[in-house]
C-alpha cells in the first residue's frame, strides 16, 4: 500500500506539513489498555458514585424503569452504527422510526407537527423562543420563574446574542402556579414568546390555558415546556400552546449524570417552515411504494447556512429511538397506567410530607423542611438521597426541598424518608 | 392491503399505528404498594386527558419484530465502509457501550451530592486532560452537546473576551469551503459573516485574509485540514495576521482524525476549537446522534468557559459555579456524559501511541484511495491530501452523469455513498474519507466498485442514473416530500 | 425565448412594466438551474421592496435562492397560484407563474436593467 501511496515510510505521508506545526514528541497519554482493564476502570468510577441508594431527586431528570426491549433494539448495529439518513434508499429503518416518533410526539402533545429531536429540553427552549421571534417579527421573551432554572439560564445565553431581551414573571406564593397578574403586567407589544412549563419546576400542574389567553390577546406566541414526559400519559396536553418544547429523558433514557437526552419541538402546521431541526416526511419511490426521507432541508444549516433556522446538525436519533421503543412498549394504555402509578406514589408521600404549595401536582412537589441540606446529610447515612434543596435556585425557598416519587420509588423508602424527617425542626411539615 | 415491496428478505412492515389494536400490550408494571389515586381528584378534573388518540398498542413480539425488521433496512458501519468525507465513520467499539451502561454511571443523577458523584467527575476530568493534551490547548469544556453547539460556544467565548477588551467587533471570516454549521453558528452568535475565497490550490488565501482582517473582524473560522482534506500550510501565518489585528483563530475540529498525535492546533496558533467526539473519538452516530462537542481553549479564554467547571477542593472534585466571567450555560447539567464515557474508553483503549497510529492509518488509507482513483475521476486540487480526498464529477458529467448518480450506484456495490456535492467550492464533489478502520480488503473492494462505476458511465449511463437497483426502495421522490410535506401518520 | 418587452437582472429576475406597475418573475434559465421547485417565499402585500435587495426566496429540494427585486416600490399583489402549486414556476416562469406585482416608486431605475438580447448574451457568456 505504501508503494501505491508513493512513499517509503508511513511517516513520509506527513512530510509535506510545515515543520513548525509538527508534534515532535509522543502524546503524553498512557499506553493503550485491554478491554478488561477498561471495564475495571469504569467499574471503579461507578463504585465512587451512589450505589444502592434510594433517591427522591427529580427536578428535570427522572428515575423510571427502562424496559429491557429498549437496549435490545438500540444495540442492534443497524441502528447504533448507522449514519444520518441522508441516503433514503439505505436508511428506511431510521427514517421510518423517526416518522413514527414524530407521530407519537404529536399524539402526546396535541400538536400538528414535531421534529426529529433537539439536543435536549434545555436547548429546545431557546430554539422555540427564536422560532417565535421569526414568526411574530418581535424580539422579547417572557419566561416564568417556574420554568426549570437551568433551562432559563440556557435561554439567556442564546438570547443574549439574538438581540432578545429575556424577562421573567413570578409564581403565586400559595399555589406555586404562574402569577397571571405579573404576566399581564410584564407582557407588551414586543413580546414574541411567553414561556411556561407544566408540570412546572415545582411539580405543579400550571394554568396553561390562562397563559395562552393572555399571550394571544397581546399577539405573542405561547411556548409550553415539559420536563417530565410521563405526565403526558395522564395530563391534558397543553391547550393553546403554539410551540411545545420538551425533554424526553423519562422515556427510557438513562439519567447518565446529565446526558445525552432528547428534546423535542412540536408546533402547529402553519409554523412548520420555521421549525429548527430535522424533519422526516412521507413520500413514494419510483415504483409508487411508500417511503420516507428527510425533508424541508432548506431550513437547515447545510443549505441555508447563515440564514438557517438553527445551526443544529446532529440530532439525538439513537436517544429518540429509545423513547420510541419505550412509547411502543407502554403504548396507549400502559403509559396512562404508568402515569397513574407515579401520581399514586407521590400523593402517598404527600400524605406524610405536606406540600408547600396548594397547586395540584403530578409526581413531584415542594415541601418545607427547615434545613434541607442538614436533613439530606442525615439521610445519606440511611442510604437515601433526599429531595433537591431549592435554595440554590430560589433563595426565597431556602427552607424547602423538591421531592419526587416515581413508579420505582418503594413505599418502604417513602416511609423511611418521612421517619427520617422526624426531627424537631421538621415536625411541623408532617401531616 | 399489505404487499411485499420488493425482493427483500423481510416482509413489508407497516407502521406501528397500522399494526395496533385495542387490548394488545407489551408493558408490565408491579402492583402498587400504595393506594391508587383517582386521577380527577389528585390532578384536577380539568387536567386529566382522555386516552392518547392513535398511540400504539402492540404486543412485545410485534414490537421486537417491528424494530428488527426496520433495522434490516438500514446500512451501518457494522455492515461495511462509509466513505463519507468529514464524517469520520470509524468503528464504534462495543466496549464503549458496555461501560456506558454500568449502573453507577448510567443511573447517576446530575443533582446527586458531589460526594456521591466523584466517579463521574473523575471521568470528566480525565477526559478534559486527555483532550487538552491531544489538542495542545490549556483548558477544555465538555458541556456542548455536539459540534454545532461547540462552535457556538467557541464563538461566544471569543465574543466575551473581545467584549472584555472593549469591542466585541462585528464580523467573522469564513472560508468558502466551510461546513454549513460555521456560518449558521456565526449568525446565531450575532455576527455578520464574510466569506474568504480559497486560492487556486484550495487553501486559505493569505492575501485575501490580510485584506479582510481589519479591526472589525472578531475571528476566522477555519477547518484544518480543510474540507478538501488538504492541510492549511499557511495556518501559522494566518494566525499571526489575525492576532496582529486583535482577532482570534477558531478551528473547526471535524477533521482532527488527520492530526491526532501528528500536529496540535494549540501549537499552530489556534485560540479556540471544538472537537466532535462522534467523529474522531468513535462514539456511535446512532442514525444521527447523540454527539458531543467539547471546546478547547488557550488560557486567555479560560475564564469565559461555560459554568460550572470542575475544580479540586480538599482532594475531591467539586463543581465551581462562581465564575464571574463565564458566558453562562449552553445547556442544562454538565454535558452528554454518556458520550464522554465512550470517548474516554476509546482513548484509554488506544493510548498515546495507538491514537497516533490511527491517524497514520487514516491518512494512508485516504492517500491510497486517491492514487487508485486519480486515473478515473477528476481531482480539482492536486495538493497532497490527508485523511480525505475530494474528486469532482467533471468527466462523468460530460456524459450526463452527476456525483449524486455515481453515489447512488455505489449503493448497489454494497457501500454507503461518499459525501455528495460538498464542499461547495468543488463543482459536483465526491468527498471520500475511509478512516483507519478500513483494511486493505475493504478499500480495494471500494476502489474496484468506483472504477467499475466509472466504466459503466461510459458504457451504460442509464444504469447509473437509475441506481440504486438493489435496495428496499428505489430513489424516493424528495420533491413531492418537500412540496406537500406529510410529517406524521394520520388514521384514514 | 426571452420576451422582448421584459427587462432582466443579473440575478435572473425579469420585470414587465405596465402603467406604473411592475410584474416580476424569475427567468427560464433560473428555474432550470434550480431544478424542481418546492416552495416560494414571497413578501406580503404592502411590504416595501428595494432594487437589488432580497425580497423572498425560491426553494428546490437541495437549494435556496434569494429573489432580488429588480425595482423599488410597494408590493401590490402576490401570485396566489404558487402557494399550492410551486411547480408552476418550472412550467411557465414567464407567464402564469409571475411572483409579485410592484407599484413602482422609482421608474428611473428601469434603464439600468438588461434587454432580452443583453440577457441572452449574459447567460450565454456565463456557461
Amino acid at each position: 500500500m505504501l508503494d501505491v501511496c508513493g512513499v517509503a515510510l508511513a511517516e513520509d505521508l506527513f512530510a509535506h506539513l510545515p515543520d513548525a506545526v509538527r508534534l515532535r514528541r509522543p502524546l503524553d497519554l498512557a499506553p493503550g489498555i485491554s478491554e478488561y482493564e477498561i471495564v475495571d476502570y469504569f467499574r471503579a468510577r461507578a463504585a465512587e458514585n451512589a450505589d444502592g441508594y434510594a433517591s427522591f431527586l427529580g427536578a428535570g431528570v427522572y428515575r423510571h424503569y427502562r424496559p429491557v426491549l429498549v437496549d435490545t433494539v438500540v444495540s442492534r448495529g443497524e441502528f447504533l452504527t448507522s449514519y444520518t439518513p441522508y441516503q433514503a434508499e439505505i436508511s428506511q429503518g431510521t427514517l421510518t422510526t423517526i416518522f413514527e416518533f414524530q407521530t407519537m410526539i404529536c399524539q402526546l402533545t396535541g400538536m400538528d407537527v414535531a421534529n426529529a429531536s433537539m439536543y435536549d429540553g434545555s436547548t429546545a427552549v431557546p430554539e422555540a423562543a427564536m422560532m417565535a421571534a421569526r414568526i411574530t417579527g418581535r424580539h422579547r421573551a417572557l419566561a416564568a420563574r417556574s420554568v426549570h432554572p437551568e433551562y432559563r439560564e440556557v435561554l439567556r445565553t442564546y438570547a443574549l446574542h439574538q438581540g432578545m431581551p429575556v424577562e421573567e414573571f413570578g409564581y403565586a406564593q400559595d399555589s406555586g402556579a404562574i402569577d397571571l397578574e405579573d404576566l399581564e403586567r410584564k407582557i407588551d407589544g414586543e413580546t414574541a414568546a411567553v414561556i411556561v412549563q407544566s408540570p412546572n419546576f415545582f411539580g405543579v400542574i400550571d394554568d396553561v390555558k390562562a397563559a395562552a389567553e393572555i399571550a394571544h390577546r397581546r399577539g405573542a406566541l405561547l411556548v409550553v415546556v415539559f420536563t417530565e414526559a410521563v405526565s403526558l400519559g395522564i395530563l391534558e396536553p397543553p391547550a393553546g400552546a403554539d410551540i411545545v418544547a420538551g425533554e424526553l429523558q423519562s422515556f427510557a433514557i438513562s439519567p447518565s449524570y446529565g446526558g445525552p437526552y432528547a428534546g423535542i419541538i412540536a408546533t402547529r402546521e402553519k409554523f412548520v417552515r420555521q421549525m429548527p431541526g430535522r424533519l422526516v416526511g412521507q413520500t413514494v419511490d419510483t415504483h409508487g411504494n411508500r417511503a420516507f426521507c428527510l425533508t424541508l432541508s432548506t431550513r437547515e444549516q447545510h443549505i441555508r447556512r447563515e440564514k438557517a433556522t438553527s445551526n443544529i446538525c446532529t440530532n439525538q436519533a439513537l436517544i429518540a429511538l429509545m423513547a420510541n421503543v419505550f412509547m411502543t412498549v407502554y403504548g396507549k394504555v400502559g403509559l396512562r397506567e404508568l402515569a397513574l402509578q407515579n401520581a399514586a406514589k407521590a400523593h402517598y408521600l404527600a400524605g406524610k410530607l405536606k406540600p408547600a404549595f396548594t397547586g395540584k401536582f403530578f409526581n413531584e412537589y415542594v415541601t418545607r423542611c427547615g434545613n434541607p441540606e442538614a436533613i439530606n446529610k442525615a439521610l445519606l447515612k440511611k442510604k437515601i438521597i433526599g429531595g433537591l434543596p431549592l435554595g440554590r435556585f430560589y433563595p426565597e425557598l431556602a427552607d424547602s426541598m423538591l421531592v419526587c416519587a416515581t413508579e420505582m420509588t418503594r413505599r418502604a423508602d417513602m416511609d423511611e424518608l418521612s421517619e427520617a424527617l422526624r426531627t424537631p425542626a421538621a415536625e411541623e411539615v408532617l401531616a | 392491503m399489505i404487499r411485499k415491496v420488493r425482493s427483500h428478505p423481510t416482509q413489508n412492515e407497516a407502521l406501528l399505528f397500522e399494526r395496533s389494536s385495542p387490548g394488545k400490550r407489551a408493558w408490565q408494571l408491579p402492583e402498587l404498594d400504595v393506594p391508587a389515586v383517582d386521577a380527577s381528584v389528585a390532578l384536577g378534573a380539568g387536567n386529566v386527558r382522555a386516552e392518547i388518540p392513535g398511540f400504539p398498542e402492540v404486543s412485545e413480539v410485534e414490537a421486537i419484530r417491528h424494530f428488527t425488521r426496520l433495522s434490516t433496512w438500514n446500512y451501518a458501519i457494522d455492515h461495511g465502509m462509509y466513505p463519507l468525507g468529514s464524517c469520520t465513520m470509524k468503528y464504534n467499539p462495543r466496549i464503549n457501550e458496555l461501560v456506558a451502561r454500568i449502573e453507577g454511571l448510567a443511573w447517576a443523577h446530575p443533582y446527586q451530592p458531589e460526594a456521591l458523584a466523584q466517579g463521574a467527575m473523575e471521568v470528566m476530568a480525565r477526559l478534559e486532560a486527555a483532550l487538552a493534551e491531544i489538542t495542545g490547548m490549556d483548558a477544555v469544556t465538555l458541556q456542548p452537546s455536539a459540534g454545532a453547539q461547540g462552535e457556538l460556544t467557541g464563538i461566544l467565548l471569543i465574543r466575551a473576551l473581545l467584549e472584555k477588551r472593549g469591542n466585541p467587533r462585528r464580523k467573522i471570516l469564513i472560508p468558502d469551503s466551510a461546513h454549513g454549521t460555521n456560518p449558521a453558528t456565526a449568525a446565531i452568535a450575532g455576527y455578520v459573516v464574510e466569506n474568504v475565497k480559497s486560492t487556486g490550490a484550495g487553501v486559505l488565501d493569505l492575501e485575501a485574509l490580510a485584506r479582510a482582517a481589519d479591526g472589525d473582524v472578531a475571528a476566522l473560522m477555519v477547518t484544518n485540514p480543510n474540507t478538501l482534506g488538504v492541510f492549511e500550510e499557511n495556518i501559522v501565518q494566518a494566525a499571526e495576521i489575525l492576532h496582529s489585528k486583535g482577532a482570534m483563530l477558531y478551528m473547526d475540529g471535524a477533521n482532527m482524525n488527520a492530526l491526532v498525535g501528528i500536529a496540535r492546533p494549540g501549537d499552530f496558533g489556534v485560540d479556540v476549537m471544538h472537537l466532535n467526539l462522534h467523529k474522531t473519538f468513535s462514539t456511535p452516530h446512532g442514525g444521527g446522534g447523540p454527539g458531543a462537542g467539547p471546546v478547547a481553549v488557550k488560557k486567555a479564554l479560560e475564564p469565559f468557559l461555560p459554568t460550572p467547571r470542575l475544580k479540586r477542593v480538599r482532594g475531591k472534585w467539586a463543581w465551581d459555579f462562581k465564575r464571574k466571567h463565564s458566558i453562562g450555560r449552553v445547556r442544562a447539567y454538565y454535558g452528554n456524559f454518556g458520550v464522554l464515557v465512550r470517548a474516554l474508553a476509546y482513548i484509554l483503549a488506544h493510548g498515546g501511541p495507538g491514537l497516533r497510529n490511527a491517524t497514520v492509518d487514516a491518512v494512508m488509507n485516504a492517500v491510497y484511495i486517491r492514487r487508485q482513483l486519480e486515473p478515473y475521476f477528476d481531482l480539482p486540487y492536486p495538493s497532497p491530501n490527508m485523511h480525505e480526498v475530494v474528486f469532482s464529477d467533471e468527466r462523468q458529467s460530460k456524459l450526463g452523469v452527476r456525483t449524486g448518480d455515481l453515489a447512488k450506484r455505489l449503493i448497489d456495490y454494497g457501500f454507503h455513498p461518499y459525501t455528495v456535492s460538498f464542499p461547495l467550492i468543488v463543482h459536483g464533489a465526491l468527498m471520500i474519507e475511509p478512516t483507519e478502520t478500513e483494511g486493505k480488503l475493504e478499500l480495494d473492494q471500494f476502489i474496484e466498485a468506483m472504477i467499475s462505476i466509472a466504466r459503466e458511465v461510459e458504457t451504460d449511463p442509464e444504469l447509473v442514473k437509475q441506481a440504486p437497483h438493489s435496495t428496499r426502495t428505489s430513489r424516493v421522490d424528495e420533491v413531492a416530500a418537500a412540496r406537500k410535506p406529510v410529517l406524521r401518520w394520520k388514521p384514514e | 425565448m426571452y420576451p422582448e418587452n421584459f427587462r432582466y437582472t443579473k440575478e435572473h429576475e425579469w420585470v414587465l412594466v405596465e402603467g406604473g406597475i411592475g410584474t416580476i418573475g424569475i427567468t427560464d434559465h433560473a428555474q432550470q438551474e434550480l431544478g424542481d421547485i418546492v416552495y416560494v417565499d414571497l413578501p406580503k402585500p404592502g411590504a416595501r421592496v428595494e432594487q437589488g435587495r432580497s425580497m423572498g426566496s425560491v426553494e428546490s429540494v437541495k437549494a435556496v435562492s434569494d429573489i432580488y427585486s429588480p425595482v423599488s416600490g410597494e408590493v401590490a399583489e402576490i401570485n396566489p397560484v404558487l402557494a399550492d402549486a410551486p411547480e408552476k414556476l418550472n412550467e411557465d416562469p414567464h407567464g402564469a407563474a409571475w411572483l409579485v406585482k410592484i407599484k413602482l416608486s422609482a421608474p428611473g431605475e428601469l434603464p439600468e436593467l438588461m434587454t432580452a438580447a443583453d440577457y441572452e448574451n449574459y447567460i450565454g457568456a456565463e456557461k
